[in-house]
């Protein structure tokens, strides 16, 4: 029989498999962030452990850096003690770090594959759950916890029971104007919350193949949404071409090597998963959430359910709440929910693919009278090139605010938070109670709804919005 | 780590599914560099409310938290399992953990067993009869226990066999692997040239 994707990257990987005990599993790449790895390092020091492959880790300052006056010290002291400590961590242990201020800072997950050490058939850890975006590069990449990280760090490998297979097949293609993000969110409706779990989900199709590396990234990032363990997407000529030149891809022979390699990571055609699920892309309509979990989501053209809506208990009860604390009320159409603030960004939709689009919808036009639009690029490199392409220009000119690199609002961290009641369209990944700033209200949608929002002040979709003159 | 066998102390009901990692300890406790003090972040949002379960003082001491499907879904923090501990609990019981969190638990020290979701509402039904009462977690036997006679639960939990035998035995993740360093080393020797590094 044959293997599936994750299964061949898997085996690659295994180190030492005994029956009975998970496989240890070597790591080909350990990303690190000042959140998840202080209590690690903490961890060596008290067992007077050493980092066995500094060359195979790679830190980065995301999650609580300043988005505006980043070049001044991190006002808040808290904020100032994690990043201080993961710069003194990097230089005790030797592991290479993109501080705040260095042009490849950013959120971990964006500055991974924008250097090129996102690879297919690699594996890939970071303390953070979104780590599966990673995986949109045929890479096995999940989130572990601190205690894991410390293990990392100090063997390069991990110890992992071997998930269940499952393959998403979207088939057909997108509709114009619906993005990935869309099918992930229809995605995660479908299946709930829970609907992945113990699996290592492989996405496939028609629909999966035709989106770009940002697309891939974007699906692949929300895989930990509806519970799966992994996302990953089979290397293609799209995959190749975006790793081409990178400044960490590999390089004459060695890319001639790679690309060899990469091409033999497809799932054989006689493997079979331990679960299949199939959606059609071509029915699928902007997708936003109306709840306080990813997995309460509609079309943008409906309106918000009620509980009765549900036949299982618990769902009615969930559905009560989440309408309680979200502030609304059955029945309401989702586009005339009122909006205060509007976030682009996050390593769901925080690149450049996407800000480009953003400015697209938002050139010529202006953000309403009392909605605050933020713009936050995913790196410092997205920064740079959104400023050299005149993005920034388009934002600025539309009443948006454009910021510096880092997650920001996606889970506020730093000091950019809704205040409590606030109601935000954002385009990151989680819309739990509190999320982003205690009370505050999160509807997840796609960018180019984001940026409809933003003009129109209630939720929309581009076509929502009247078209510009000339 | 210490050894884990087994375990009696006071059952405190969660009656909520889906409890994330978010609602456990909220991003913004997260920032400390240590690993001890988050108990005062467990729950943060909820213990605001005086009815929330956790005020009741019935339940103070609590340390068997017996909760509803899908706890600990979200985010991959292990603050949570660390909240959970350093609140005082020792064992949490439910019918469905998400898999960050199960895994996070077991190398920390903190049980996470899986029961079937009519357990989880009989030992809800019993703390309701009697609240404050004691529920042991047995990890060598895999059962939970609540009460004796009448209205009493019994039933056993799920954990997978290596999780099982490490806590039973306490041991430290990183020093099992160690001893497999020959192996990790020709790992090493083997892996292709064009893989790429950091440094
Ligand atoms: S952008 Fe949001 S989801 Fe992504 S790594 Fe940062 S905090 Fe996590």
């Amino acid at each position: 029989m044959g293997k599936t994707l994750s299964e061949k990257v898997w085996d690659e990987h295994v180190v030492r498999s005994a029956p009975g005990e998970p496989d240890l599993l070597f790591i080909d790449l350990h990303l690190l962030h000042e959140v998840t790895s202080p209590q690690a390092f903490d961890g060596l020091r008290l067992a007077n452990r050493s980092v066995r492959r500094p060359d195979l880790t790679l830190a980065t300052e995301d999650h609580n850096v300043p988005t505006l006056d980043w070049d001044k010290p991190i006002a808040d002291p808290v904020s100032r003690t994690q990043v201080e400590t993961l710069r003194k961590n990097c230089a005790d242990f030797g592991v290479r770090l993109h501080p705040l201020g260095d042009v490849e800072q950013g959120i971990v997950h964006v500055v991974g594959p924008q250097l090129g050490l996102t690879q297919p058939g690699m594996t890939i850890v970071c303390g953070d759950s979104h780590t599966s975006t990673h995986g949109a590069f045929g890479a096995i990449a999940f989130g572990i916890g601190t205690s894991e990280v410390e293990h990392v760090l100090a063997t390069q490998t991990l110890t992992q029971a071997r998930p269940k297979t499952m393959a998403v097949t979207v088939n057909g293609s997108l509709p114009d104007g619906v993005t990935a993000k869309d099918l992930v969110l229809t995605l995660i409706t479908h299946t709930g919350t829970g609907g992945g779990q113990g699996y290592i989900v492989e996405y496939r199709g028609q629909a999966i193949e035709e989106l770009s590396m940002e697309g891939r990234m974007t699906v692949c990032n929300m895989s930990i949404e509806w519970g799966a363990k992994a996302g990953l997407i089979a290397p293609d000529q799209t995959t190749f071409d975006y790793i081409e030149g990178k400044p960490e891809a590999p390089r004459g022979a060695d890319w001639d090597a790679a690309v060899a390699h990469w091409k033999t990571l497809r799932t054989d055609d006689d493997a079979v998963f331990d679960k299949e699920i199939e959606l059609d892309a071509s029915t699928m309509t902007p997708f936003v959430t109306w709840g306080t979990n990813p997995g309460q989501g509609a079309p943008l053209g409906a309106t918000v359910p009620s509980p009765d809506d549900f036949d299982e208990p618990n769902d009615k009860v969930a559905t009560e709440k989440a309408l309680q604390y979200m502030g609304l009320e059955a029945g309401t159409p989702l586009r005339e929910v009122k909006v205060d603030t509007v976030f682009v960004g996050s390593c769901t939709n925080g690149r450049i693919e996407d800000l480009r689009l953003a400015a697209s919808i938002l050139e010529g036009r202006t953000v309403a009278a009392d909605t605050r639009l933020l713009v936050v690029p995913g790196s410092v490199r997205v920064r740079l090139q959104a400023e050299a392409e005149g993005l920034d220009k388009v934002f600025i000119a539309s009443g948006a605010e454009w910021r510096g690199a880092g997650c920001s609002m996606c889970l506020g961290m730093n000091p950019d938070q809704l205040a409590p009641g606030e109601r935000s369209a954002s385009t990151s990944n989680r819309n739990f109670e509190g999320r982003q700033g205690k009370g505050g209200r999160t509807h997840l949608v796609s960018v180019p709804v984001a940026a409809a929002t933003a003009v129109r002040g209630t939720l929309s979709s581009p076509a929502d919005l009247p078209a510009l003159a000339g | 780590m210490d050894k884990f066998t087994t375990h009696t102390g006071v059952g405190v009901p969660l009656k909520r599914s889906n409890v994330d990692t978010d609602q456990i300890i909220p991003a913004v406790y997260l920032k400390r560099v240590t690993r001890t003090g988050f108990e005062d972040g467990l729950f943060a949002a909820w213990r605001n409310d005086p009815d929330f379960v956790l005020n009741n003082p019935v339940y103070a001491g609590g340390s068997v938290l017996v909760a509803g499907p899908d706890f600990g879904t979200g985010s991959s923090r292990e603050h949570a399992v660390w909240a959970l501990q350093n609140y005082g609990f020792q064992a949490v019981i439910s019918s469905r953990f998400a898999d960050i969190f199960r895994g996070n638990s077991g190398k920390a020290g903190l049980l996470a067993a899986q029961v079937d979701e009519k357990v989880v509402q009989r030992l809800w039904d019993w703390l309701e009869d009697n609240p404050g009462g004691e529920i042991t977690v047995d990890l060598e036997s895999r059962t939970v226990r609540a009460g004796v006679g009448e209205g009493a639960v019994e039933d056993s939990f799920d954990i997978d066999d290596y999780t099982r035998w490490r806590l039973l035995e306490g041991l430290d993740d990183i020093g099992i692997t160690l001893s497999h360093d020959a192996d990790i080393t020709s790992f090493e020797a083997g892996r292709p040239s064009w893989k790429p590094v950091t440094a």
